[in-house]
């Protein structure tokens, strides 16, 4: 045994650390899961009635009813592949930020790369995420979705994007939130704007039509709002005539998207580890 | 001599706040009251365990065992001074901690088999034995919120005592269970001890420790006060 160095306890390598431990972050989102749905008799099904339910709301109310229809083809199919972007970044973020101070019994006794339970909350999301695209796959093929290479890279772009910025800003704010619990107040705050500064009930041409030039490149330096146009590109527009216009240079803006989450992820971990030193006895 | 645990020069203060909102802390400034109080949980501590020995840490309520344990494990960052350690630690600071209630007794094995550190094969060779020396495998499917408090303590110290560490912290657990399942805790950390695995131990238990452990450190008020055989620093410790 003592062919190993002595080392400082508790400073680990940060998210490195953390696919060192996947055995315990697997079992971390089991856990999750388990307990989310205990005592339900329906148990993860309930998480393809919901985006089910909604979905046919969506194309009766707002389609037929309301005829969004005639201005967007397939304006169930072009929403919902909106929201089901948004609903990942929501509850990945959301559930990220009050992860540690969720987990104060085990950061106060034990030490563990706490960057464990963001990346835990992120992957419950995405595993909430798997069945509202089954819905929406159902959906778009209902309206005459056919996929292309297009399609596919743009979902999975987008899928990567929304991961990393939900885990960067979920570490960040789960960390801040350790000393003032206002950070899940104003990510919840954040979050509910989410659904509103992205093109996720309204197309991005309207933006590009009333902002200045610079203001919509700013607009579209949102990983958020390119993840929902990469996500109509994938899931909407091959279901329509093809006839929309897309956002010019989908690809590139949809690279620097990546960067920008990218960014966010290396920030997040800063302060996170800036932070983590005071975990312990601030909880 | 192979060093496993060093601390040293090791200073940890708390800051107690008692206003964290807004408002209560305007309110503190103008009736100029301090918002903040200091306290001292380790002075300037310095310690050197050697690999394989075992170290009673003694001390009143108050006195900075716990701190230092937390220390030693890296849940806690000192303030001044540095700590370094050799292999894996393992602490058993608060035994059952990353039990969650609503798992079955074995899932929760499992999960706190990871969180000390071991692996899917490790927890899955040892689970067996781990439930043996629980005494409970009846009970082992059955979510623990059924489980009586000292059920629940015996699985979680059968999970940390196979959990194999080369230093093990140990805050106050052999008070577990009725007194069969202590002496065998007892003889497990003996046992683990004989196999030259590094102990540290808090207890207020001091003839047991003194028996435990070879080597004995008395803290008082975060200073490192007496360091000696146990038996002279327990004497020490209760003369005043």
């Amino acid at each position: 045994m003592s062919a190993t160095a002595l080392v400082e306890p508790g400073r680990g390598r940060g998210l490195l650390d953390v696919l060192d431990r996947r055995f315990l972050l697997r079992l971390l989102v089991k856990k999750e899961l388990r307990v989310r749905y205990r005592g339900s008799a329906l148990g993860m099904l309930w998480s393809y009635v919901k985006p089910a339910t909604q979905f046919l709301a969506f194309y009766l109310a707002l389609g037929v009813f309301l005829e969004l229809n005639r201005g967007t083809e397939d304006y169930a199919v072009y929403l919902f592949s909106g929201i089901v972007v948004i609903n990942y970044f929501g509850e990945g973020f959301g559930n990220a930020t009050r992860s540690v101070v969720g987990n104060a019994p085990l950061v106060k006794k034990v030490y563990l790369p706490r960057e464990l339970f963001p990346a835990a909350s992120v992957w419950v999301s995405a595993v909430h995420l798997l069945p509202q695209v089954l819905v929406l796959l159902v959906g778009a093929v209902g309206f005459g979705w056919r996929p292309d290479l297009g399609a596919v890279v743009a979902a999975v772009l987008a899928f990567v994007m929304v991961t990393l910025l939900a885990l960067g800003l979920g570490m960040l704010a789960g960390a801040v939130n350790v000393l003032f619990r206002d950070a899940e107040n104003l990510v919840d705050l954040v979050i509910m704007l989410a659904t509103w500064v992205s093109p996720v009930l309204y197309t991005w041409d309207r933006v590009a039509a009333v902002l200045p030039g610079w203001v919509f490149t700013l607009y579209q330096l949102n990983p958020l709002t390119v993840a929902v146009e990469l996500s109509h590109r994938a899931f909407w527009w091959p279901a329509t005539s093809r006839e929309a216009a897309l956002p010019p240079h989908l690809l590139w803006t949809g690279l620097l998207g990546l960067g920008v989450s990218v960014l966010v992820v290396l920030v997040g971990q800063l302060v996170f580890r800036r932070l983590e030193g005071r975990f312990a006895q601030e909880l | 001599m192979v060093t496993a645990v060093e601390v040293q020069g090791v200073t940890k203060d708390f800051r107690l706040s008692h206003e964290r909102s807004l408002k209560e802390r305007v309110v503190a400034t103008v009736r100029g009251r301090r918002t903040t109080e200091e306290f001292r949980a380790l002075d300037d501590v310095d310690l050197t365990v050697a690999s394989g020995e075992s170290v009673a840490l003694l001390g009143f309520n108050g006195s900075g065992k716990s701190t230092l344990l937390k220390v030693v494990s890296g849940v806690m960052r000192p303030d001044r001074g540095r700590v370094r350690v050799r292999g894996r630690v393992a602490g058993l600071i608060e035994v059952g901690a990353g039990f969650h209630p609503d798992l079955t007794g074995r899932e929760n094995v499992f999960m706190n088999g990871a969180i000390l550190g071991m692996d899917e094969r490790q927890v899955t060779q040892r689970f067996d034995d781990i439930v043996a020396f629980s005494e409970i495998e009846r009970f082992i499917d059955t979510e623990v919120k059924h489980y009586s408090s000292g059920m629940f303590l015996r699985l979680a110290f059968a999970v940390a005592v196979h959990s194999d560490p080369d230093v093990f912290l140990i805050d106050e657990i052999l008070a577990v269970g009725d007194e069969p399942f202590q002496r065998k805790c007892l003889d497990r950390v003996r046992a683990l001890s004989g196999e030259g695995r590094t102990l540290v131990v808090v207890s207020h238990d001091l003839d047991m420790v003194a028996g435990l452990c070879t080597r004995g450190v008395l803290l008082e008020r975060g200073r490192l006060v007496a360091d000696g055989p146990s038996h002279e620093v327990v004497r020490r410790m209760r003369e005043g």
